[in-house]
C-alpha cells in the first residue's frame, strides 16, 4: 500500500503525536490525564474531568470487540474507491470499553481494506489490533479478527 | 416562571426561495439574493427597513455581500450560525432574539447552497495529512457525512431491532408528499418500497434512497416583532419557542467517543425547546424533521419526546409520518429528501406554510408546527404556532 492518495493523520499534530509515535513502534496507547487518571480518546489537550494539562500515554492490550461498521460504496476518493466496497469499523477496547477507536477489520497487518467479507462481520467480534506501515511518518492501527467468524 | 422574553414575540413574515435544481447558474450569493428578495415580496417590507442578518458560516455569501446587492440600510444585527445542517433553526432563533430584545426590527435569516462551491462541501477539501477531530475516522476510510452516520445506524439497528424497512418508511413519507409538491425535484418520481430495498449501497446499511437530495437554492425568511407583523399582509407566524443542543463530550458528525453515541443533540435541544413552550409533542400535529438521512428521523422522534429510547424506528410503522392520515405527518414538503436539500432551511419555510393553511400536503387547523435542525451536529430546533 502507498501513501499516495489516502488521506492521512498528520502525525506532528502536537495533541496526538504520542499515539502515532507509538503506532510506529507497535503499540496501542490511550491518552490518560497525568492528574487524575481519566482515559480520553480522541487526545486532547485539556481533561474534561479536572482540567489539568498534563497527560501521559497507557499502552493498552490491544484487544477489544467490533462495536460497529459500515461498508461504504463508491463514490468516494480515488485510493478508497479502488478498494471499494471496504469496511469501517468501531472498536471497543477490552481494558476499557469507553474507549473507541475506528479503524478497519483486515486479515493482517499488510491486507487490503476489502480482504474480509463485509457479510461476515459482527457487532460484538473480538479482534486485536495490528499495524500497518504506511510510510515514514505513518502506521496506521486496523484490526483483525481473534476468533473465527461466526456464520 | 416569568415572562418569556421571546415567546410569541416575534413571527415570520415573508418566506422566498429559488428553484432547487442541479447545475443552477447562479452563484451561490445570487441564489441568496434571488431568495431573499422574494422573502421581502413576501412580506411587503422593502430592503431599507432591513437592519438585521443571520445567514450559516459554511457559504461563500455572508452578510456584507447580501447588504450590498439587496440595497440593505445601516445593519444593527448581523451573525453567523456554525455546524452546517444544525444552525438553519439558530438563524431564525437568533433573528427573534435580536428583534425581541430590540437590537433591530426586521431581520433576515436566510440559506443559499451550491454544491459546486468552495465554502459547500469542506468535507471533500483533502489536504493529505490531517489535524483535528477528523484523524481519528477519515485515514479509515470514514470519508463522507453519509460513512460517519452509517456507523452510528449500524448501532442503533443492532441495539434497537430497526431494519431497512423501517428507514424505507421514513423514504417513502416524504417521497409521497414531494409527489404533491411541484417545487420538490422529486415532484414527478414516485417511489415504491421494492425500488429502495433494490438500490444500490451507498454506505451500508444506507442505500442510495436513505440519503438526501444534492441541490443547489436558497430559502430565506423576514422575522419581524408581533405587533408589526399583525399590520403585513399573511397571518403571523409566531415563533413560540427555540433552542439550540451541543451535548456534553459531543463529537461533530462521528459522535462515537461519548458515554451514549446515539443520545446526540436532539436530546438536549428537545428538553429545552418544550420547556419553554405551552405545547408539548402530543399536541404536536405536524413535524419537519431533518433529514439529511433517513436513521435521522428516528433518533429526532426519540430525542424530541414523540416516543420513548429506541421506539422512534417502531414509531414510523403503518405510515405513521405520512400525510394525511398517519399519527404525525412529517416533512410534508419532502423534506430534504425528496423536496430539495438546502441544510434544511426548506423544513422552515414548509412549517411556515403549515401555519398560513397553504401547504401542498396541509395538516387541517395545525396550530403549531416543530420544525428541527441537524442530528449528529450541534443543533436547533423552533416550535411554530399560528
Amino acid at each position: 500500500m502507498t501513501a499516495s492518495g489516502w488521506l492521512l493523520p498528520d502525525t506532528e499534530d502536537p495533541d496526538a503525536a504520542g499515539f502515532w509515535a507509538a503506532c510506529r513502534e507497535g503499540r496501542l496507547v490511550v491518552q490518560a490525564c497525568a492528574q487524575c487518571g481519566a482515559r480520553r480518546m480522541p487526545p486532547r489537550p485539556m481533561c474534561p474531568r479536572c482540567r489539568s494539562l498534563a497527560s501521559r500515554w497507557e499502552e493498552m492490550s490491544g484487544r477489544g470487540r467490533i462495536w460497529s461498521f459500515c461498508v461504504p460504496h463508491p463514490p468516494l476518493l480515488p485510493a478508497y474507491a479502488a478498494v471499494a466496497p471496504y469496511n469501517a469499523v468501531i472498536v471497543e477496547l477490552d481494558d476499557d470499553p469507553s474507549i473507541r477507536l475506528v479503524g478497519n477489520l483486515v486479515t493482517g497487518p499488510h491486507g487490503a481494506l476489502d480482504e474480509v467479507d463485509p457479510a461476515s462481520i459482527r457487532i460484538g467480534e473480538p479482534v486485536e489490533v495490528v499495524f500497518a506501515p504506511i510510510d515514514d511518518e505513518v502506521t496506521l492501527p486496523r484490526w483483525r479478527r481473534t476468533a473465527p467468524a461466526a456464520g | 416562571m416569568p415572562d418569556d422574553p421571546l415567546k410569541d414575540r416575534t413571527a415570520i413574515v415573508g418566506i422566498g426561495q429559488t428553484a432547487f435544481g442541479k447545475g443552477l447558474a447562479d452563484s451561490e450569493l445570487a441564489l441568496a439574493c434571488r431568495a431573499i428578495s422574494a422573502a421581502l415580496d413576501d412580506a411587503g417590507i422593502a430592503p431599507g427597513e432591513v437592519d438585521g442578518l443571520v445567514c450559516y458560516s459554511m457559504e461563500d455569501g455572508r452578510e456584507v455581500e447580501v447588504a450590498r446587492n439587496l440595497g440593505l440600510g445601516d445593519l444593527t444585527f448581523f451573525t453567523q450560525v456554525g455546524y452546517g445542517g444544525g444552525a438553519g433553526c439558530a438563524t431564525v432563533g437568533h433573528a427573534a432574539l435580536a428583534v425581541a430584545t430590540g437590537r433591530c426590527e426586521v431581520a433576515v435569516a436566510w440559506r443559499a447552497r451550491k454544491r459546486a462551491a468552495r465554502s459547500a462541501r469542506p468535507w471533500a477539501q483533502v489536504s493529505e495529512r490531517i489535524r483535528g477531530h477528523w484523524q481519528w475516522s477519515r485515514p479509515f476510510g470514514v470519508l463522507r457525512p453519509v460513512d460517519e452516520i452509517a456507523l452510528l445506524t449500524r448501532r442503533y439497528m443492532h441495539l434497537h431491532g430497526a431494519t431497512r424497512d423501517h428507514l424505507a418508511n421514513v423514504a417513502l413519507a416524504f417521497r409521497k408528499h414531494a409527489n404533491r409538491n411541484p417545487a420538490a425535484m422529486m415532484h414527478d418520481r414516485p417511489l415504491r418500497r421494492e425500488e429502495y430495498l433494490a438500490a444500490r449501497w451507498i454506505s451500508e446499511p444506507l442505500c442510495l434512497y436513505d440519503n438526501c437530495l444534492e441541490t443547489d437554492g436558497a430559502l430565506a425568511v423576514v422575522v419581524t416583532g408581533a405587533a408589526r407583523a399583525a399590520d403585513l399582509r399573511h397571518p403571523p407566524v409566531y415563533l413560540h419557542a427555540y433552542a439550540q443542543g451541543l451535548p456534553r463530550q459531543h463529537q461533530v458528525m462521528t459522535n462515537y467517543f461519548c458515554d451514549d453515541p446515539l443520545s446526540g443533540p436532539s436530546w438536549v435541544a428537545g428538553p429545552k425547546l418544550w420547556s419553554r413552550s405551552d405545547f408539548t409533542p402530543a399536541d404536536v400535529p405536524v413535524a419537519q424533521l431533518y433529514d439529511a438521512f433517513s436513521p435521522l428521523i428516528p433518533l429526532s422522534l426519540e430525542g424530541y419526546g414523540f416516543c420513548g429510547r429506541g421506539e422512534g424506528a417502531a414509531f414510523t410503522e403503518d405510515g405513521a409520518l405520512e400525510w394525511p392520515d398517519g399519527r404525525l405527518p412529517t416533512n410534508t414538503s419532502g423534506g430534504g429528501m425528496s423536496e430539495a436539500y438546502v441544510h434544511g432551511f426548506n423544513l422552515i419555510t414548509e412549517g411556515v406554510r403549515q401555519m398560513r393553511g397553504t401547504s401542498t400536503c396541509q395538516v387541517d387547523g395545525a396550530a403549531c408546527c416543530l420544525v428541527t435542525s441537524g442530528e449528529g451536529v450541534p443543533t436547533s430546533a423552533l416550535l411554530l404556532r399560528r
